[in-house]
């Protein structure tokens, strides 16, 4: 426990602050000042910020919103709440580095779509959070700066691709938090860091400013550490924007209303519980994450699925997202922005070949290469559009399972938060640990990770999916679920 | 060469859609021309990381409007991939295109233009239209191997761009010349594109002789270019041939300084963009009403109004098809067609010695100062007798050039012909007392009555009546021939 600070006000989740803030906005400065006695108290032991905003900028900052929303304070939806950003959203004037030598001193001149939301609703950026670079990798491991650590446990992981912002939020840094997620990296590291994240519908948030890893499953998320403030920022980012031709054409919904809706009318759902999912995680998640769902079953209907794929699905994955990385991050190439190499006496070739070089990482240059191969001539027929045929295939099974149950449920992760180093063993063992967490990405459906206890003092987290567009179904399971396992607004301890 | 290889020509012209207010994924605008370098840009055509495409529609429309003049079928389905190669002029190191392959298709296919070459109509097949955008540009200081560095300009990159791809179907330099002018004129006449803006079309030819190696001369910015280049390659290739050697498959560059084209590279090996259909950009149905729309709002086009000029003004398809490929000059004629009836003489003035002066003063048409008024006013005073065909020639330039009132100007310099026999005797009586010994001629040698003529009209400076002028003069013989001197 870190001294002067008031855990009530740090735990304080964001509906509950707001009413204090429009209160008295000066409050604001408060929270703040409590908020960054966390950070410098535990920053440097997690390291979950590529970018930290001074308290001083802050404060400015929250001065000027308070002189120009003066009236409008009321019917701001974020007045005054500090956000942690995942350093792959664009953020003008900030530096987004991706956690990449490449863009390691790249500002961006202007704003992601939801950047411009949150902005408008009155949220104030306190900070970039770390992720593996250009969001390949499932532990913040490969971040071109540092590893981020797990607050539960300064040995362990946080999980990955959105590690940082996890950490952030379950150490107290930040309250909430933006992730992106293209196999689980938003729900990964939730899960680890005993956290909520959900993985919205394909379409559902405006991908505009979002560096994209996959363009074909990248989506942005909300992190936080009760249902409801998980609604209340979903709330903010979802619906239609123009700049991203795959964004849905429906607007945003009030997902706070509907889970109080869903709540007080309490419809009693069909859940199908993938049998091999369960099986295939380590027997401690397993037992607890049985538990848990156990829960949701003496109210619900609890049914057997069953998933006839295992290892196709994590191949079929990787196959199309390193396809589609190979292509998103050609345009690294040091000329126009990013790592600048000197070009005399160099051919163009020369000059893409040494800023690649040293900008990328091992992990990047690895899927980069593969990507390439896989779209080439010759071999693209046995790999890229096998993998498509096999995407429609799971989209058709899940159709079919969605006929019969109303969501499905599987731990998150089918492992405890490993230690630093020990993935990098094994690289294959690292991408089967996605399997639970791809399924969503490949076929656009929304997925939440729901913290529900602990083992050995880490956290253990189930994953819930539903149908497109019904997140407020998942965020109803999420409410009762939190209610019964009093799993919410819970900071982590460090050491 | 045995016998005569067949000639075998195929075109890949970029043109891009000028007339759009914007690029094509982008809000930007699209007027970009006159502007500094790197001033007409956004996050999204430099590429910036996590900027995402968002179609034009208009310049979907206009691609539809134009697959729909060359008589292509049109795709129900708008599907867009991403060509990858680097290169510093393209943002994202790759081409935001189109293409026809597993899961993906071009915008439009199976098309032709007709074209009318040494009195023949012949059809060119269109293979496909694509929709893509353009890169930017590379400016080097000189040459590329002399330039000390490169400056890379982004203003045109994004901005909207067809490529049309013919089949081999031409056979001359000629036939190409045709294609591109009747391609250009139904772009123009679509309001697509102002084709004389700078760059805004550039050709791929690819040239061979039936059975040798294929060679594609990249990026030549003007029709007659495209003619010279060809030419070029023919004599090249022709020699090679001849010589008994090998045609290289390969891409050459033109030179239109030195008039030639150089080795770019070898196509041993060919280039692998790896084509996938954009994710950026999920496929949209192309709607049938959306295309029914569009070509029920497509204007008269070339083909309809050559017929039409044929029909309505009894002129031939050789005169109409030149009156028709310049749009302006078209509407110029038929506005004076309102006001004057001898079609086949305007026509005639029109294709002739007025285009050719309206080139030599390198008039552009649409501030001209000459109106169709002037020139029906000229050709009536031709009909009229006023004026000689020698002086409406001499006349013309002036016309065109100032826009002089011919009427006006006519009777206050009292340039016009001269039939009064008063006058002109009187004249005559000068030239035969000057002259002797050409009367003598005249009298034995009724030919030589012509060079009497010329004087006289030396004299007027072309204004005499040659008609009047002989009559007198043969009277004068007569007389003299009668009086037995």
């Amino acid at each position: 426990m870190v001294n002067n600070v008031s855990y009530k006000y740090i735990s304080m989740p964001i509906y509950k602050l707001l009413q204090e803030f429009k209160t008295d906005p000066m409050k604001v400065f408060d929270y703040l000042e409590h908020v960054y006695r966390v950070i410098e108290s535990v920053e440097t032991k997690i390291k979950a910020f590529i970018t930290l905003m001074p308290q001083d900028a802050v404060s400015r900052r929250v001065e000027t919103l308070i002189k120009e929303s003066k009236g409008k304070i009321d019917s701001m939806k974020l007045f005054g709440i500090p956000i942690a950003v995942k350093d792959v959203i664009s953020t003008k004037g900030i530096r987004t580095t991706c956690a990449s030598r490449m863009l390691e001193n790249y500002i961006p001149p202007y704003n992601a779509t939801v950047i411009e939301r949150l902005i408008n609703e009155g949220s104030i950026i306190i900070g970039k959070t770390n992720m593996d670079e250009f969001a390949m990798g499932s532990t913040t491991e490969t971040s071109a700066f540092y590893p981020t650590r797990n607050p539960w446990d300064l040995s362990r992981v946080p999980g990955g691709s959105s590690g940082g912002s996890a950490a952030a939020v379950s150490s107290g840094e930040a309250p909430i938090a933006l992730g992106s997620d293209t196999g689980g990296s938003i729900r990964n590291p939730a899960a680890f860091c005993g956290i909520y994240g959900l993985k919205p519908t394909y379409g559902l948030v405006s991908r505009y400013g979002l560096i994209a890893y996959a363009s074909s499953m990248d989506q942005i998320g909300p992190m936080a550490r009760n249902t409801i403030d998980l609604a209340i920022l979903l709330s903010i980012i979802a619906g239609h924007d123009p700049k991203d031709s795959t964004s849905l054409p429906i607007g945003s919904k009030n997902y706070v209303a509907l889970v109080k809706e869903l709540v007080y009318k309490e419809p009693k759902l069909r859940i199908g519980i993938i049998k091999e999912l369960f099986e295939n995680s380590d027997e401690n998640v397993k037992v607890k994450a049985y538990k848990a769902v156990d829960k949701l079953c003496t109210y619900h209907e609890c049914l057997t699925v069953s998933l006839p794929y295992g290892k196709q699905i994590v191949a079929t994955y990787y196959i199309i997202a390193m396809a589609e990385a190979s292509s998103n991050l050609a345009r690294f190439d040091g000329v126009r922005y990013g790592l600048k190499v000197p070009f005399e006496n160099k051919s163009w070739e020369e000059v893409y070949l040494e800023v690649r070089t040293k900008g990328f990482g091992y992990e990047v240059k690895k899927r980069v290469a593969l990507g390439a191969y896989i779209l080439s001539v010759g071999y693209r027929d046995m790999y890229y559009i096998r993998a498509l045929k096999f995407r429609r295939i799971l989209k058709e099974t899940f159709d079919k399972i969605f006929r019969s149950v109303d969501v499905v449920v599987s731990p998150t992760m089918p492992i405890l938060p490993p230690k630093l180093g020990e993935f990098f063993e094994d690289p294959i063992k690292i991408y089967l640990a996605d399997i639970n967490t791809v399924i969503a990405n490949l076929i656009g459906i929304p997925a939440i990770s729901i913290p529900v206890d602990f083992y050995n003092g880490l956290p253990i987290a189930i994953q819930i999916m539903s149908k497109q567009l019904t997140e407020e179904i998942l965020l109803y399971l999420s409410m009762q679920l939190e209610e019964k396992t009093g799993f919410r607004n819970i900071i982590a301890e460090v050491h | 060469m045995h016998s005569n290889p067949k000639l075998l020509i195929g075109l890949e012209v970029h043109v891009q859609l000028t007339k759009l207010k914007s690029k094509l994924f982008c809000p930007t605008p699209a007027d970009y021309k006159k502007s500094p370098p790197n001033t007409h840009v956004c996050p999204v055509c430099l590429g910036l990381p996590g900027t995402l495409p968002a179609v034009n529609r208009k310049a979907i429309e206009y691609a539809i409007a134009v697959a729909k003049a060359l008589n292509c079928e049109i795709s129900d389905k708008l599907i867009f991939v991403r060509k990858h190669y680097f290169y510093p002029d393209l943002p994202k190191n790759y081409q935001i295109s189109q293409y026809i392959g597993p899961g993906f298709t071009a915008i439009a296919k199976n098309g032709y233009v007709k074209i009318f070459v040494n009195g023949k109509t012949k059809i060119i097949r269109i293979r496909r239209i694509n929709i893509e955008e353009d890169p930017g540009r590379i400016l080097y200081i000189g040459s590329i191997e002399a330039s000390p560095y490169s400056l890379i300009d982004y203003n045109r990159s994004g901005i909207s761009l067809l490529e049309i791809v013919t089949e081999p179907d031409m056979t001359s330099p000629k036939e190409a010349r045709a294609f591109l002018e009747k391609l250009i004129a139904i772009l123009e006449y679509l309001g697509v594109t102002d084709p004389r803006e700078e760059g805004a079309f550039r050709v791929d030819a690819n040239i061979s002789f039936e059975g040798f190696g294929r060679v594609e001369v990249k990026n030549i910015g003007s029709i007659k270019d495209v003619e010279r280049a060809l030419t070029y390659e023919i004599i090249r290739q022709k020699k090679i041939v001849e010589q008994g050697g090998k045609v290289e498959r390969e891409t050459r560059h033109w030179d239109p300084n030195k008039g030639i084209t150089i080795t770019l590279r070898s196509k041993e090996y060919e280039e692998d963009y790896r084509y996938f259909p954009d994710p950026d950009l999920p496929p949209m149905r192309i709607d049938k009403n959306f295309i029914e729309k569009i070509s029920s709002a497509l204007p008269e086009l070339p083909d309809d109004r050559i017929n039409r000029f044929v029909r309505q003004y009894s002129i031939d398809e050789y005169r109409a098809t030149i009156l028709v490929l310049n749009k302006w000059l078209a509407n110029f004629f038929e506005e004076a067609a309102k006001i004057y009836s001898n079609y086949k003489k305007l026509a005639d003035l029109l294709i002739t010695d007025f285009l050719r002066w309206i080139n030599e003063y390198e008039l552009m048409p649409e501030n001209l100062k000459v109106t169709p008024l002037h020139i029906v006013k000229l050709l009536k005073l031709w009909d009229e007798g006023v004026l000689s065909v020698k002086m409406v020639k001499e006349l013309l330039p002036r016309v065109i050039k100032e826009g002089v009132d011919i009427e006006t100007y006519v009777v206050s310099s009292g340039y016009m012909r001269i039939s009064d026999r008063e006058y002109l005797c009187k004249v005559i009586e000068e030239v035969i007392k000057e002259n002797p010994k050409a009367v003598r001629d005249a009298l034995s040698n009724p030919k030589a009555i012509n060079y009497l003529v010329g004087l006289v009209m030396k004299k007027t400076e072309s204004r005499a009546d040659p008609q009047i002028t002989k009559e007198i003069i043969q009277d004068y013989l007569n007389r003299l021939r009668m009086g037995g001197s």
